[in-house]
């Protein structure tokens, strides 16, 4: 039970009994922007080589949580403990190395449009310089037919729709071969179909590459079948967290409140 | 709150501003000494706060050059001293004109175009997407660009100079009818090192100016369109301003 059990009371059944070990811990993180109290004391643990979801209203500040997981952001109070090491307290050299570890697919994609999508997926490559030249042309291209954007390398991302960023996006993430893969909404501002498309893809590639996929969405029930755990933040705490089903089943007025959105999985 | 407290809650976060621009300052170039040397984004930098710079300064230089020249010819003739007219010339546009002059158009055309760039990097999550990928923001985006402009400013300059002095020549000689050996003579005898030096130092200083305000509006701007438009034009603002405010010192300590 230990790490989990000052969490929250929904959290005490699962995580634990099926094995999983930590490689995120936040610990009575807090953080006020504008003056504003956004989290106000989180305390969550994320299991290493699953997916993680975070749910919760608008404004919450899941994608402020999300981003002090990466050090974008550091808390006032609190810990944001990755494989154990304390990142809300170390340098910046430091925190580059931790870094390392991770990708990170934005809610805009942030591909950087002065460059086509070749460029964007080859950029880290290059700046790392970890392969040769003739590696990026062949591993690129693969890249991004592992995406579905096989023919686009050459286009920029001004001409690309929602969700070919996206792919694209997803495919910068993929290129390093990260241990985390951060996702916020992912989904946001795309049709249903192509909603789904990239849960879909999100799923194919965790389980091609098997990273641990934290990602904060707004997408119920969508969610549900690709997640393995889901955590609900409410008055900037965690309020839940749980395995998929047994979230769908929990009994708190609020989580219910939420989940249970007409045609949900939940409802039904 | 009252209006005590009013104050000193603006002053104390000018002070802050202030301190934060000192601190932008020294890591972007603290980040020049650190591989990876961006050779490639200086170039890049260099060509567009150089090269593409050249036309609007030449225009504005030949035609300052000109107004120079035909405002010098009239006052010069009433003491009959049209042939200092080379000097008040070539003086007026190596020790200030030039320097300053040029400094403003690089400010409007790069300076501005360096603020919305960044900016729109940080309200698309851009400067994030690199942090994430541990690229130094810093290093990759600002450092590029203060070393572009500290090499450019001088180039510019120098040719703000040397086609600003041809304008007062083709108005002075070719139109006025002054004598052509005099125009260039009393260039010859007038100026001196010390004002070639003066205008290479201010346009040093006004490359910095330059690039150290414009880089900082755009990085922290606020998350918002409304807001990347009110970094450019304070961007464009307070560089103008620190332009003339810092020639006028720089001036009075080089006399």
């Amino acid at each position: 039970m230990g790490l989990f059990s000052n969490i929250s009371p929904f959290v005490e059944s699962g995580i634990f009994e099926m094995g999983a070990s930590i490689i995120i811990q936040l610990k009575g993180v807090e953080k006020t922007l504008g003056g504003q109290p956004v989290l106000r004391g989180v305390d969550l643990g994320i299991p290493k080589g699953d997916i993680t979801t975070i749910i919760g209203p608008s404004g919450e500040g899941k994608s402020v949580l999300l981003k002090h997981m990466i050090g974008l952001m550091r808390p006032d109070r609190g810990q944001v403990l990755v494989d154990g090491v304390n990142i809300a307290q170390i340098h910046d050299r430091e925190l580059n190395e931790i870094r390392k570890k991770f990708s990170m697919l934005f809610q805009s994609a942030a591909l950087f449009d002065s460059m086509n999508v070749f460029d964007n997926v080859a950029f880290p490559l290059r700046e790392k310089r970890l392969v040769s030249k003739s590696d990026i042309q062949r591993y690129v291209p693969e890249m991004l037919v592992r995406v579905g954007l096989g023919e686009m390398g050459h286009k920029f991302p001004a001409e690309l729709s929602g969700g070919m960023k996206k792919r694209a996006g997803l495919a910068r993430a993929l290129v390093m071969g990260p241990e985390i893969i951060l996702f916020d909404e992912p989904t946001t501002g795309l049709d249903p179909l192509m909603a789904h498309t990239i849960h879909d893809l999100i799923l194919a590639m965790h389980k091609t590459f098997g990273f641990t996929a934290i990602m904060v969405s707004h997408e119920i029930p969508k969610i549900f079948p690709i997640s393995d755990w889901v955590a609900m933040l409410k008055n900037g705490k965690i309020l839940a967290m749980e395995g998929s089903a047994e979230f769908q089943r929990l009994s708190d007025p609020l989580v219910h409140e939420f989940i249970s959105v007409p045609g949900s999985m939940a409802a039904s | 709150m009252s209006i005590i407290q009013g104050i000193g809650a603006r002053v104390i976060a000018q002070i802050q501003e202030m301190g934060a621009m000192v601190l932008f300052l020294l890591r972007s170039f603290g980040w020049l000494f650190r591989p990876p040397f961006r050779l490639f984004q200086i170039t890049k930098q260099m060509h567009f706060v150089g090269y593409k710079s050249t036309f609007v300064v030449i225009l504005t230089a030949l035609f300052t050059g000109m107004v120079l020249a035909l405002q010098g010819y009239y006052s010069l003739r009433k003491f009959g001293s049209e042939g200092l007219l080379g000097s008040a010339v070539a003086l007026s546009m190596i020790r200030e004109l030039g320097p300053v002059l040029a400094a403003l158009m690089v400010t409007a055309r790069a300076g501005s175009a360096m603020t919305a760039e960044i900016g729109i990097m940080r309200i698309t999550e851009q400067i994030d997407a690199l942090e994430t990928m541990a690229i130094n923001s810093l290093q990759y985006l600002i450092t590029p660009k203060m070393v572009a402009s500290l090499i450019s400013l001088p180039l510019l300059v120098a040719l703000f100079d040397v086609v600003g002095i041809g304008g007062g020549y083709l108005v002075g000689v070719k139109l006025l009818g002054i004598s052509g050996g005099s125009y260039w003579s009393s260039i010859e005898s007038a100026v001196e090192w010390k004002d070639v030096y003066g205008g290479i130092l201010k346009s040093i200083s006004f490359g910095l100016i330059i690039s150290w305000v414009c880089c900082y509006k755009g990085y922290f701007t606020k998350m918002s369109a409304e807001g990347l438009g009110k970094a450019t034009t304070e961007s464009v603002v307070l560089a103008s301003v620190l332009i003339l405010v810092w020639d006028y010192f720089l001036t009075s300590v080089l006399l």
